[in-house]
């Protein structure tokens, strides 16, 4: 291995400290209007009447584009990547606060900002509902007429047309016998474990700009997914899609909030109606109001032999989805399916309910619903295991899942190290180490847990390599470079094929005129997926790279090999990349192409049983250990030590592998210990950084770490996993084990604020705090 | 919304500059629209975030509250300004050679105070080190590998 298993500087470093970086945030296009949305006050309302002439009044302000102007372009203006249901703006009512209503477009940003206050809209309000339990309840108010599930996932479609529901999908998985695994059960254990709502808080906050060219239009947008983009763009304008060009920059942190459509379809009709270009950006309080991640309740009920080996779980999970589907329902699904988590279970009941509510819309957050599993199954792992009398980590080995057994959706496991991730763990954290849990005020615990995600199927990937006459190389693919390293790993992987050395391989920026498909950066599958074209497509140039050098050199194919740009045969004759390409254009001319294309194996599941053979195409899986101090008098937790451990296949970028593991484990920190988004009557009350309070350097864990176990994947390329999301899996109940272990306390929701840890540890005194 | 410009004059990266600007213009702005400089970029556009640190007379300030009216005959330093012949100011190669950062958003802001933390304590303790950053966040939280930088910054600048 020349490049792989390397940590290679990131290819954009000196671009980024000296802040020269490309990102769309700071794109402007000669004679571009700033556009301001205008958004509901109210939760649920019927729009009576939009009155812009105020905003239309003021010098500089060049349109303000409502419903009706855009229904004179896209008559049915309704997008989505799961339903078709989210308009492009408020058609006739609004269904969460913050809905944007009609767009204010000016020459100068304070001027739109101005026009949009000055638009007023007058309501006529409905009764609201924003409890994910209450709103899947048949006497709620219903959110959304009828049910429209988009066409791309064919296992949706029945669920058309269905009305008088805000359960926008029911995902369901049944294994063995669940009634018989109870009735064999020793003992029951039933619990209800629920977690908020957070958001991503991107830095680069959201930001898309259109403009018109020709018969066709450039959408320049921080977007995680350029070619959904395109798609759907299309599709609303009605268009080929090669009329619709979609490019991006990097990305100013993405975590999934720039996934699907958000500001593109919006941009892209504001700069077809006024026939300029067209920039909406968003400012940090409204990404607050345009996704979040699912709030949800967990219903888990486990059956358990007096020998502590789990025979039956029961899971009913409730996802609050807010008031567009997003990408909730593929969330309800796709986890939903992983909730019993890593375990050998016999007899399994899985439910999973994607339900509509007044909130602003849910959709994919770093790990796309699996962390809100974890905390339920794993934070009942511990209380199980303690009733059981079983140490934590002993319970957790007599009931994994191994290599060779059939998980719960029936696919067999293969390519997950589950034993080498609670070794490791258990090394790290020193776990047969006697612990001192403290006797005065502040007390001290470890706890540790481990879950478990299933790569996001089918999904497909293509990438293009190119070399040019002067032996230079470029690669084009749609991975779009977020700050996780992809521009790096991808040139890795060519340069591993090419021998050409990493830092000179030209990495072309996601851009659906030059840049093959590829279906999104998500669900850390870029990796694999990407990882896999990127090196066929290598391989692909390094074939024809060895025709011709096999001709001019005469001598086998087979005889040659490629080292620092240079192919040579088994005889000794060199050819540089250059002089093959003088060989075969004749001067510095001419470009080879090579292309690959990667998309995995799949069975769709049964839609009564959820059972499939073939349902990712790789198991992701993570375990965290942490040690906590807790402060009694205040119910103040602070995190010690933090380990997370992961199976990532192999570490094509260890460095790279480490910021991913480690970055995702402190943003965990956050959703576990204070964020959380506070409403009222839909509200976001606390829709600020000033309020919403995310990690900082004095909340890193003074002793955080990564491990990882590297057996490679019989198809990741090199043998890599994705790993972008392995580290937000277990922080949470690894942290709120350690409290249990410290105090006994059991606390049900995320996030462990001071409050609500004082409040357990006080119910547990049998001296409850009172509501003020 | 008012129409009222002003000229302001000042130091800029060492080189004498002017500006035309409107009363209400942050410091941001003024150095996107007019200088073509977007190191300090706007964020969280409440000076909680630290993406739009500038040096203004060797003290941080938020560009994005910070009125560029007020910059009339300061001196100002951006992250532009901070290569020498082109070559990496310390500070950025720390970040580079630790690999300090992810998306890059937040990047010039914690390069620039970190220039100002080891001016004032040239051999930073770890709790000096997060004690003095910590009105800058990082979403993607490189923060490990922020204080590993800037440890290796403090260790190359003072050889």
């Amino acid at each position: 291995m020349r490049s792989i298993g390397q940590s290679v500087p990131r290819l954009e470093g000196h671009a980024k400290v000296t802040g020269s970086v490309e990102y769309i945030h700071h794109l402007r296009l000669p004679g571009m209007l700033y556009g301001k949305i205008h958004r509901s006050a109210l939760a649920h309302a019927r729009i009576v009447s939009i009155d812009a002439s105020a905003a239309l009044a003021l010098d500089g302000v060049h349109a303000v584009i409502t419903i009706q102007d855009v229904l004179s372009l896209v008559p049915n203006p309704y997008y989505g990547p799961a339903f078709h249901d989210q308009p492009i703006l408020a058609h006739g009512k609004v269904r969460h606060v913050g809905e944007p209503v009609a767009v204010a477009l000016a020459v100068d940003p304070h001027i739109a900002e101005q026009a949009a206050d000055l638009i007023h809209v007058e309501y006529e309000p409905l009764d609201a509902v924003f409890d994910e339990i209450e709103a899947a309840r048949p006497d709620a108010p219903i959110i959304h007429d009828v049910l429209k599930p988009a066409g791309m996932f064919t296992d949706l479609k029945h669920l058309g047309g269905r009305s008088g529901t805000n359960v926008a999908l029911d995902a369901r998985v049944r294994r063995g016998d669940i009634a018989k695994g109870f009735a064999e059960a020793d003992r029951i254990f039933e619990h209800t474990f629920r977690t908020g709502k957070v958001i991503h808080a991107t830095f680069e906050p959201m930001v898309s700009l259109a403009e018109k060219q020709g018969d066709g239009i450039t959408i320049h947008t921080a977007s995680q997914s350029p070619s959904f983009v395109r798609a759907e763009v299309s599709r609303l304008l009605g268009w080929a899609e090669n009329r619709v060009r979609v490019r991006t920059a990097f990305l100013g942190g993405g975590f999934g909030a720039k996934l699907y459509i958000k500001l593109e379809a919006l941009v892209a009709v504001c700069a077809l109606l006024t026939g300029k270009p067209v920039r909406i950006g968003l400012s940090m309080d409204e990404q607050f109001y345009t996704i979040t991640k699912h709030g949800a309740t967990v219903r888990i009920k486990t059956g358990v032999t007096d020998d502590g080996r789990m025979i039956a779980r029961e899971v009913e999970t409730y996802w609050n989805g807010g008031a567009y589907a997003d990408i909730g329902p593929r969330v309800t699904q796709k986890s939903g399916f992983t909730a019993a988590g890593p375990y050998d279970i016999e007899h399994v009941a899985l439910d999973n309910y994607a339900v509509y509510t007044n909130h602003p819309p849910a959709g994919a957050l770093r790990g796309f619903g699996i962390s809100q599993l974890v905390w339920a199954y794993e934070r009942q792992a511990d209380i199980i295991a303690r009733e059981m009398g079983i140490d934590p980590l002993a319970f957790r080995r007599k009931n994994v899942l191994r290599e060779g057994r059939p998980h719960a959706t029936g696919t067999v496991v293969t390519d997950m190290e589950i034993d080498a991730v609670l070794d490791l763990l258990e090394k790290r954290m020193d776990w047969r180490r006697p612990f001192d849990r403290g006797t005065g005020v502040i007390r001290r615990g470890r706890g540790l847990a481990i879950g478990l995600k299933a790569c996001i199927s089918p999904t497909t990937s293509v990438a293009t390599v190119l070399l040019y006459g002067d032996g230079s190389c470029a690669l084009h693919c749609g991975t779009v470079d977020m700050g996780q390293a992809s521009d790096t790993a991808m040139a890795q992987i060519v340069s591993e094929v090419l021998g050409i050395q990493t830092q000179s391989i030209r990495v072309v920026r996601p851009d659906t005129d030059v840049t093959p498909y590829d279906m999104a950066t998500l669900g850390s599958r870029s990796t694999f997926h990407m990882g896999n074209a990127v090196r066929a497509a290598a391989e692909d140039v390094l074939a024809q790279v060895f025709h011709i050098a096999a001709t001019s050199l005469d001598t086998e194919v087979s005889s040659l090999e490629c080292v620092d740009a240079e192919v040579v045969s088994s005889r000794g004759a060199r050819m540089t990349l250059r002089e093959i390409m003088l060989a075969r254009f004749a001067m510095q001319a001419g470009t080879i192409v090579g292309t690959g294309s990667f998309a995995p194996h799949y069975k769709k599941p049964d839609p009564a049983t959820g059972q499939s053979p073939d349902v990712t195409p790789f198991w992701m899986l993570g375990g965290a250990g942490a040690e906590i101090e807790v402060d009694t008098e205040t119910g103040r937790i602070e995190v010690t030590k933090l380990v997370n451990v992961a199976d990532v296949g192999r570490a094509l970028n260890p460095a790279s592998v480490d910021r991913q593991l480690t970055g995702a484990a402190i943003m965990q920190v956050g959703f576990t210990l204070f964020e959380e988004m506070v409403f009222s009557d839909g509200q976001v009350v606390n829709a600020s950084l000033a309020d919403y309070k995310i990690p900082g350097f004095l909340d890193v864990p003074r002793d955080i770490s990564a491990g990882y176990v590297e057996v490679p994947h019989r198809n990741g390329p090199y043998g890599a996993k994705g790993v972008g999301e392995t580290g937000v899996f277990s922080p949470s109940p690894a942290i709120a084990n350690a409290l249990y272990d410290a105090l006994g306390v059991i606390v049900h929701d995320l996030p462990l604020t001071p409050e609500r840890v004082l409040r357990a540890i006080r119910q547990a005194e049998n001296r409850p705090l009172g509501d003020e | 919304m008012t129409d009222a410009t002003r000229t302001i004059r000042f130091t800029l990266n060492g080189r004498a500059v002017t500006a035309r600007i409107a009363v209400y213009e942050t410091l941001v702005e003024v150095l996107q629209r007019e200088f073509a400089l977007l190191g300090a970029r706007e964020s969280c556009a409440q000076g909680l975030c630290g993406c739009c640190t500038v040096l203004v007379d060797g003290t941080a300030v938020s560009g994005c509250l910070y009125l560029a009216a007020f910059a009339d005959g300061a001196e100002l330093v951006t992250v532009e300004g901070l290569p020498k012949d082109g070559v990496l100011h310390p500070v950025q190669q720390a970040f580079v050679d630790k690999g300090a950062f992810q998306c890059g958003f937040c990047t010039p802001g914690m390069v620039l105070m970190t220039k100002e933390l080891l001016e004032q304590h040239p051999h930073p303790t770890e709790d000096q080190i997060r004690h003095y950053l910590s009105g800058n966040l990082c979403r993607c939280a490189s923060y490990p590998e922020i204080v590993q930088a800037v440890k290796l910054a403090a260790d190359k600048v003072h050889i």
